[in-house]
């Protein structure tokens, strides 16, 4: 039977749902689950972890908060030590530095961006998003191995309660002896607008072009009283502030409705907005992943749309 | 500080993709390719570090199609200094591949920090910075949204979580970095000084025959499962305008 480990992501204190999401991508493969919390009091997180067969914690000062060295090193003791079939981490920023290296240092086999997981043989089968979510890549590799989910991908609400032993384990020794430090934690900025907060917003992507084409947008925004948003490439352009991004990087939004201009919809901006109650897309490219998404869309160019848009809503 | 940018061209997803006879590969005879969105972050982080913190700035790709114009664009970027791997692969190799092979190579070059893109659109098979990172047994920060100096031995880099949360980690060098965010946009150059560029000498390096350690294969490359999609609204702008507006004021979005 199959063994797979789960690790475990906090926020604030908090489990967070991708974490679930990855048991329930473990209970689907019908062997035992372990989930592996690491903290410097991990009985809290513990506590809301459900779905596993068997809770490891270990507790060392050094492993919050996070440090990517600091749950290297642990993760890869106890991957050493349990000997796991597989190993799930998130495609998340935590992921990305934990999958790959704990691949080289165990000599597994690493699968990212994975989105659907089955067992077949002693291999895992897996499809994972390619090319910006354009094309979806199905691999194969031999356990024991490593895969990095891709949030959204499996459902909290599928995670059946199982008993749930909790172990403790003890930290390996190297903890007190890294060459990363915290130094501070950032919030977004209290004073800025929370976009995690609308009713509607209007997103505009790389599509827009440049930053002067965004006050099009803002024009359309205005009238129909939705505020501005961009996409990761709008953001790191410089063209919006940080705190309307959406997405992986930026916000996580559920608005009434969400208008996609010039967005493609990678799996990254799709992770932020695709529970959205209207998604009105606009894009050139028939193709673009963000049609797959949304309820309405259009190919029509943006820079016709947008002030015919703002037309037809009139002086409002 | 000696810093090196590890570079790649990927495929532009702007354009159309097509899946190739094998069906486990893009079709790359036709495909456009650019710089990796991130890789430019990456650059420019570098290239601010230099300016800020007086590093120098060696930039690193494998060699192949393109490498070339892309390593001289990197020093009229500000890079001092460009070198290409010679690996005799035929293909690009996946990133596990092309870790072992370019962690040969910085350590031929010395470096104190390594920078490359956080991920790459077809990096299916892990992300090159931590791979990177445990061959040359450094620390690494992936997802870093910036990077400043502390001093000439280590470095303060932000790395970004969802939910607009972040946090400033000091990491003592060396170190590999995959960088999501330079701290400012990537810069414009002029074609004036990309065409001065365009005879800067590029160094070869030899690399060593790495073998593949990846450890699984793609055994098929698809269009995605579509959902049951959009409702496409045609006609010009201005009859699309309409519908749009008319959903609006059906689910009462708008007014009130």
């Amino acid at each position: 039977m199959v063994k797979v480990l789960v690790y475990i992501e906090a926020q604030g204190g908090q489990v967070t749902g991708t974490s679930l999401e990855l048991i329930a991508a473990a209970q689907s493969l019908g062997g035992t689950v372990e989930a592996l919390v690491l903290d410097a009091d991990p009985a809290s997180l513990a506590g809301q972890v459900k779905g596993a067969d068997t809770i490891l914690t270990m507790a060392d000062a050094a492993l919050s908060p996070y440090l990517p060295e600091a749950h290297g090193k642990a993760l890869a003791a106890v991957v050493a030590e349990r000997a796991p079939d597989l190993v799930l981490v998130a495609y998340s920023s935590t992921g990305l530095d934990l999958g790959p290296t704990l691949a080289v240092k165990a000599n597994r086999p690493l699968v990212s961006y994975c989105t659907k997981l089955t067992i077949e043989d002693g291999a895992i089968v897996a499809d994972s998003q390619a090319y910006g979510g354009k094309l979806t890549a199905s691999s194969r590799a031999p356990l024991p191995a490593v895969v990095a989910i891709t949030p959204g991908s499996y459902r909290e609400e599928d995670v059946a309660d199982r008993a749930g032993a909790t172990e403790s384990i003890a930290a390996p020794a190297g903890l007190s002896d890294l060459r990363t430090r915290f130094k501070s934690a950032q919030a977004p900025d209290p004073d800025a607008i929370d976009i995690t907060q609308c009713d509607k917003l209007l997103c505009v992507g790389r599509g827009i072009g440049d930053a002067d084409s965004i006050d099009l947008a803002r024009e359309v925004a205005a009238k129909i009283g939705a505020e501005i948003a961009g996409s990761r490439p709008v953001i790191d352009a410089g063209w919006l502030p940080k705190e309307r991004q959406v997405g992986k990087s930026g916000n996580k939004v559920k608005p009434r409705l969400y208008i996609a201009v010039g967005v493609s919809g990678a799996p990254e901006h799709l992770e932020g907005m695709g529970s959205a109650e209207l998604i009105i897309a606009v894009n050139s490219d028939a193709k673009a992943p963000i049609f797959d998404h949304a309820h309405f869309g259009t190919t029509v160019d943006l820079f016709d749309l947008l002030p015919a848009l703002s037309e037809r809503l009139g002086g409002g | 500080m000696r810093v090196v940018v590890v570079l790649r061209l990927v495929p532009d997803l702007t354009e159309e993709l097509e899946i190739d006879e094998s069906g486990t590969d893009i079709d790359r005879e036709w495909i456009g390719i650019k710089l990796n969105e991130f890789d430019d972050h990456a650059l420019e982080e570098a290239v601010l570090l230099k300016e800020g913190a007086g590093a120098t700035v060696t930039a690193l790709a494998l060699d192949g199609e393109g490498v070339d114009r892309m390593l001289q664009s990197a020093i009229a970027r500000g890079a001092d200094a460009a070198v290409k791997v010679e690996h005799g692969l035929e293909h690009v190799p996946d990133q596990r591949t092309a870790a072992a092979i370019l962690a040969g190579a910085i350590r031929e070059l010395g470096a104190d920090l390594i920078l490359t893109g956080v991920q790459t659109p077809e990096d299916v098979f892990g992300q090159l910075a931590p791979f990177l990172a445990a061959h040359l047994d450094m620390p690494t920060v992936n997802a870093v949204g910036g990077v400043s100096a502390d001093g000439e031995a280590a470095v303060d880099v932000r790395q970004e979580y969802s939910g607009g949360m972040s946090a400033i980690l000091g990491v003592t060098l060396p170190a590999v970095l995959g960088i999501q965010t330079a701290s400012q946009p990537p810069r414009y150059v002029s074609g004036s000084k990309l065409r001065q560029a365009m005879s800067a000498e590029i160094r070869t390096i030899t690399g060593a025959d790495a073998g593949s350690a990846t450890g699984a294969e793609i055994t098929g490359l698809q269009e995605p499962e579509r959902g049951d999609g959009a409702i496409m609204f045609g006609g010009d702008a201005e009859a699309v305008a309409g519908k749009i507006v008319d959903v609006l004021n059906e689910r009462g979005l708008l007014g009130g």
